[in-house]
């Protein structure tokens, strides 16, 4: 399966979703205008992944901000990630506990 | 040019940080967050504050970005607005304008309005019910922008609308956001 990398700008962050080598990260700012055009790719690639999973999973959330556009699209990502969970063990990493806003998403 | 003299001193006055009027592109809203959090980090501002000014900035100048509504088809600006980022000893005073459809001007009251009289947990509340079920708009909004400005900066939304024409009516929105004692 084709791998995800995409470099971090100003504005978006760098994506590594890397079946081969088991690496899942989503590291810097994210804050498009449009979160959901930029994310679509990702979910796309979760689509395809989750019908045959590596047998462990651990996703990185290294976000340090988050727009509100984004933060719709990041509980998409956690609900492709739950949904998989029969197939494979999802580990969720990179939220600190100390954010509010991080921690309500988690809850959400 | 004694009005470029006049601006300096209000600006002064008032301790504008950045005053920007022009279309807001995702650009400018990169190059605004980028002058304000220098200044900020030139005066030594605590992190809180520089996060909170920052979060709040992104939302308010996003939502001029997606929905500013062009009013003045002469000048070919697309969506002419006015985005002023000012302090004193107490706050930050975030104010964005912008032009916005008559038909839209009840519906963006009665949200601001229904924010406002909302407590930390109906605000966390209304929060959570909008990111979970409510959908992506055409321009990419998630919905939440108003209600995120109302909590990250801890104090109610001021708004005011002019009409501009039987069309258009100018929205002006202003955030503060206090400097002292920030959790």
């Amino acid at each position: 399966m084709k791998a995800i990398n995409i470099a971090k700008t100003a504005d978006s962050p760098s994506i590594i979703l890397d079946k081969a080598n088991g690496l899942f990260e989503i590291s810097g700012r994210s804050m498009p205008l449009n979160a959901q055009k930029f994310y679509q790719p990702v979910l796309d690639w979760l689509d395809k992944y989750s019908k045959n999973p590596n047998p462990v999973t651990t996703f990185w959330f290294n976000l340090e901000y988050f727009n509100t556009g984004s933060s719709k699209l990041i509980l998409d990502i956690f609900d492709r990630l739950e949904e998989m969970k029969d197939r494979t063990e999802v580990n969720i990493r990179g939220f600190r506990d100390e954010d509010d806003q991080e921690m309500e998403l988690t809850e959400a | 040019m004694k009005y470029i003299y006049d601006l300096h001193k209000t600006m002064l006055r008032q301790s504008m940080v950045v005053v920007y009027e022009g279309e807001v592109t995702q650009d400018i809203t990169k190059a605004v967050l980028a002058m304000t959090e220098r200044n900020m980090d030139a005066f030594g501002e605590a992190g809180n504050v520089k996060r909170k000014v920052f979060n709040v900035m992104v939302e308010c100048l996003q939502n001029v970005s997606k929905h500013a509504e062009n009013f003045d088809a002469e000048s070919n600006a697309k969506n002419n607005a006015l985005i002023s980022i000012g302090k004193d000893k107490e706050e930050y005073v975030i104010i964005s304008g912008n032009a916005v459809l008559n038909t839209d001007v009840q519906m963006i009251k009665g949200k601001i309005d229904q924010i406002n009289v909302m407590d930390d947990a109906e605000l966390k509340a209304l929060y959570k019910d909008i990111i979970k079920n409510g959908s992506m708009s055409a321009k990419g909004g998630a919905g939440l922008g108003l209600v995120d400005m109302r909590r990250k900066s801890g104090n109610q939304l001021g708004y005011d609308f002019e009409p501009i024409n039987e069309k258009l009516s100018f929205f002006s929105l202003k955030l503060v956001i206090s400097r002292g004692g920030g959790e």
